[in-house]
């Protein structure tokens, strides 16, 4: 059975080209866009991967990351960050918060793929 | 004038130092003073002290002042020097026989040690500005999103296995609709840039950019202000801040000494245990018998582990000014009368003693959603006949901070008009620069 990936995420063209790469891989891609009902969402169809955009409509990607971490169900579920903002307190945050990996954008294509598959098994 | 011990003995390095540039021979000086070489000798070596008509003589035959060879550079000159050697990783014994050999060249140079401390705080203060400018970060995350979405497009048409005719129109629509988002949110954003006052890179820092800078720098607490006896006084502290000037000081002065009051009545222990056991900000200053704005001061100048996961503040007067601001993950209040009117901390001036709660939505789809308290505060005059001071503070919040539910107030507000797509805005107060949303705001 393929693996899944959950991208949380609200830009519909990039929506697209990612879910296109990931799904092109071999990974079951689902996708979410609104950032209140997100945890909601990860918790009704657990993935093996988020994809977690840091700007959200409705909530932000830091707040969703720390109520997953603070869950025992989602305390270890690989979460890659992506941010807008490539600065180092940004990052730190992320990391602080429990994100898994933070990608700053724009991202290549390959890098969001090589980190996916590391991240989450191939 | 009375003469430092510890000075007065160099001034035979100064004596020997200009001799030497005047091309003198100890016995040339020796004899045009009327002393013997050897005695010279002595004095050019810190053996002999040297006071009265003979450093008059001397100072004389050298084209000198008196004062130049018994104090010689000024302390504070030869204490600028060091620092500045110091600050980049020389040493600093050499200061003052180099001020004393060559004074012109040591005031220019501690003229551009002053000048290279002032660029590189301007460099910090503009740094900080990019990070907390909530007009230009919005505007730099819709061009990052619209770059975002060309690079990753344009990757899988030209690197990826042959596509079919309908996928390869759908990714050439997406990057013609994005090229054409990215190229008006550049030019939206360049005309911000440019435009003259408000921009980021628009110039030297207020005082007030400064001291917010600092604060940042410090995390907005400052242990040295905690206790029962704190190890410094607030203008201690404010004094041991590099880089600002006069005006930026006489600001983080006062913002030391509300902090050293806040600290006093509310110990970092009573907060810890206050908020965990009632995180609730109104709740919290009736138990603890305090007023609201001192709380919520507070809440934000707390250390990593108590209080709120993360908060900022804005405070402001009853003209609106804003004071030294402390964001929430970027999120602020633009300053210069910039700033929506529509924000919790400005409806609060105008119900005086009133707590206000709400929910502020900035425009946008992905924009936060803070939680705002807010409330006015009002301090007596120093006389019968001065009116009192009144102002706002406002605690900003992550939106589910606290364990109850979300206030049902909620606020409709912007970082400012110039960058705020909101159409029909009662406050509005000038045009937006931005491009009008495709999806509703």
């Amino acid at each position: 059975m393929a693996r899944r990936v959950l991208l949380i995420e609200d830009e519909p063209n990039i929506i697209e080209a990612v879910s296109f790469i990931l799904s092109r891989d071999g990974w079951t891609v689902h996708t979410h866009s609104d950032g209140a009902s997100a945890v909601a969402r990860v918790h009704a169809h657990p993935p093996d991967l988020v994809i977690l955009d840091a700007m959200l409509p409705g909530r932000s990607g830091y707040d969703i990351l720390q109520e997953l971490r603070g869950a025992e169900a989602t305390r270890h579920l690989p979460v890659m960050m992506l941010t807008a903002r490539g600065q180092a307190r940004d990052r730190e945050l992320a990391l602080k918060l429990g994100a898994t990996h933070f990608m700053t954008k724009p991202f290549s294509n390959a890098e969001v793929l090589d980190r996916v598959r590391a991240l989450a098994g191939g | 004038m009375a003469v430092d011990p510890g000075r007065r003995r160099l001034a035979g390095g100064r004596i020997r130092a200009r001799r030497l540039d005047a091309g003198l021979a100890q016995a040339d000086l020796a004899r045009r003073v009327g002393i013997s070489p050897s005695y010279l000798n002595l004095i050019e070596h810190d053996r002999r002290r040297i006071g009265g008509r003979l450093l008059i003589a001397i100072a004389q035959a050298l084209g000198l002042e008196p004062a130049q060879i018994a104090e010689g550079a000024g302390d504070a000159l030869i204490d600028r020097l060091g620092a500045a050697a110091a600050a980049r990783g020389h040493g600093a014994e050499d200061a003052e026989a180099f001020a004393g050999r060559f004074p012109d060249w040591a005031g220019l140079v501690e003229a551009q040690a002053a000048r290279i401390e002032a660029l590189e705080a301007q460099v910090a203060g503009l740094n900080d500005r990019l990070a907390h400018d909530p007009e230009l970060s919005a505007s730099l995350h819709q061009v990052i999103t619209a770059a975002t979405a060309i690079r990753s497009t344009a990757s899988i048409l030209v690197e990826g296995e042959a596509l079919d005719r309908d996928w390869q129109a759908r990714f050439h629509n997406n990057i013609h609709a994005d090229s054409l988002r990215l190229a008006e949110s550049s030019r939206r954003l360049a005309g911000y840039l440019e435009a003259p006052g408000e921009a980021a890179g628009s110039g030297a820092l207020s005082p007030l950019d400064r001291v917010e800078a600092a604060l940042d720098r410090l995390g907005h607490h400052v242990p040295a202000l905690e206790g029962e006896s704190p190890s410094l006084r607030p203008a201690e502290v404010a004094a041991g801040v590099p880089g600002l000037d006069a005006s930026a000081r006489q600001i983080l002065n006062g913002w030391c000494d509300t902090y050293r009051a806040d600290a006093v009545a509310l110990p970092l222990d009573t907060m810890a245990r206050g908020w965990r056991e009632t995180p609730e900000p109104l709740a919290l200053a009736a138990r603890l018998g305090c007023t609201l704005p001192r709380l919520l001061r507070r809440l934000a100048s707390l250390p990593p582990g108590i209080g709120p996961t993360r908060a900022g503040l804005v405070t402001c007067d009853a003209g609106g000014a804003l004071g030294p601001r402390r964001a929430l993950d970027g999120l602020t209040l633009p300053r210069g009368g910039a700033a929506c009117p529509l924000w919790p901390l400005f409806e609060a001036l105008s119900q005086p003693g009133r707590p206000l709660r709400a929910l502020a939505a900035m425009p946008g789809e992905t924009a936060p959603e803070v939680l705002c308290i807010a409330v006015s505060t009002v301090e007596t005059g120093p006389d019968w006949a001065a009116p009192p001071r009144a102002g706002a503070v406002m605690l900003m919040l992550p939106r589910d901070a606290l364990p109850e539910a979300a206030p049902r107030l909620r606020r409709a507000v912007g970082p400012g008009c110039r960058l705020c797509p909101r159409d029909g805005c009662p406050a509005r107060r000038e045009p937006s620069l931005l491009p009008a949303s495709p999806r509703p705001l």
